[in-house]
């Protein structure tokens, strides 16, 4: 037997397992009816735990994209500064950043489309929800015994058929949610140990040399500035010597000292 | 003949369509055997092609059985399998 009839075979064995029949097809109407009301419920909480799942991943891409910039902007700074190391440190760590992201684009992309099935899914369960109702009571309204049993069976079966579809889609959706769950915990924890993370973390180092490159050169010119008043006798040097007996030099220090007493 | 795609919805097909749809079956079942998950993506997407253009879509509020379930676009070789469950690839 061909894959396709054997794949229809179970796949309508199992559907028509779902359901229980009682010996009244009426009763049997009401309790699918309850049941396909059930699958709807479960259906749209389905829905809802993808797109968590889906903004989840958003968050984390946005968040790496940051981080991305952040590192973009201090590799600039440490061009700029002639620190090549620094700057290939920065870059190396954007690039992992970078292959993250593509990884979750492709993941937020799947999980989208999961999310779209999904809805269209529940639009044609609740499209089948509505007809079903209203089928059912006009079978229990017009029952007769005779006819019942083909017409109820049908709607049933239909019905059954559904909801085998309907719960193999949410079975597909679960199983990629916990894998997008598993996938966007390993990250945060990556993103936690600063593997890949800037500012928050290991790159405090990065950012620190950086700060360091840009502070110096002003440090050194504060530095000479006030060497060059205090030794080549500048203006506030007099200043501060003045009421002092012109005496060689003293050290830099004891005047002014002197002068807040 | 009715005809579901799992995921997808149901489909009228003229009975005389079956040949094709059995023809089709036969890649997808030799893919299946081999557990080659490409070929059975390409032949599994010509079956449902198949479906989609000579068949006509059945309104969503339509309820009744179908004669043939196909698996989803989406579906995998592991996923099939899954549904065929005990029965494994060589029925009884």
């Amino acid at each position: 037997m061909g894959l396709m009839r054997r794949f229809s075979n179970i796949f309508k064995a199992k559907a028509s397992k779902t359901l229980d029949k009682y010996e009244d097809p009426r009763e049997t109407l009401d309790y699918s009816y309850e049941r396909t009301l059930e699958m709807l419920q479960k259906m749209r909480r389905a829905v809802a735990d993808v797109a968590t799942s889906r903004k989840r991943i958003e968050l984390q891409a946005q968040q790496l994209q940051r981080s991305a910039a952040k590192l973009e902007g201090q590799a600039k700074q440490a061009v700029s500064q002639n620190r090549e190391d620094l700057a290939r440190e920065a870059l190396t760590r954007r690039q992992a950043i970078a292959t993250q992201l593509t990884d979750l684009q492709a993941q937020h992309d799947q999980l989208k489309a999961e999310e779209a099935r999904m809805v269209e899914g529940s639009q044609r369960l609740q499209a089948k929800v509505d007809s079903f109702r209203i089928r059912k009571e006009t079978m229990k309204a017009n029952y007769t015994a005779a006819e019942a049993q083909t017409r109820v069976n049908e709607a049933i079966s239909g019905i059954g058929e559904e909801m085998g579809d309907v719960g193999l889609a949410m079975q597909r959706a679960e199983d990629k949610v916990a894998q997008m769950q598993a996938r966007s915990g390993a990250l945060d924890e990556l993103m936690a140990s600063g593997a890949l993370d800037d500012a928050s973390t290991s790159s405090d180092r990065l950012q620190a040399e950086l700060d360091r490159g840009f502070a110096e050169p002003a440090v050194e010119a504060e530095l000479s500035r006030l060497k060059g008043e205090l030794t080549g006798g500048g203006t506030t040097a007099k200043q501060l010597d003045a009421g002092q007996p012109a005496e060689a030099p003293a050290p830099a220090q004891a005047p002014a000292e002197e002068e807040r007493r | 003949m009715i005809v579901r795609i799992s995921g997808e919805g149901q489909f009228d097909l003229a009975e005389a369509h079956v040949d094709e749809l059995n023809r089709l079956d036969d890649d997808l079942t030799k893919a299946v055997d081999a557990g080659d998950e490409g070929q059975f993506k390409s032949a599994l997407e010509a079956l449902l092609a198949s479906v989609r253009t000579a068949g006509e879509e059945l309104p969503a509020d339509w309820i009744g059985p179908s004669d043939l379930v196909l698996p989803s676009p989406e579906a995998t070789i592991h996923e099939v399998r899954e549904v065929l469950g005990d029965e494994g690839l060589i029925p009884g």
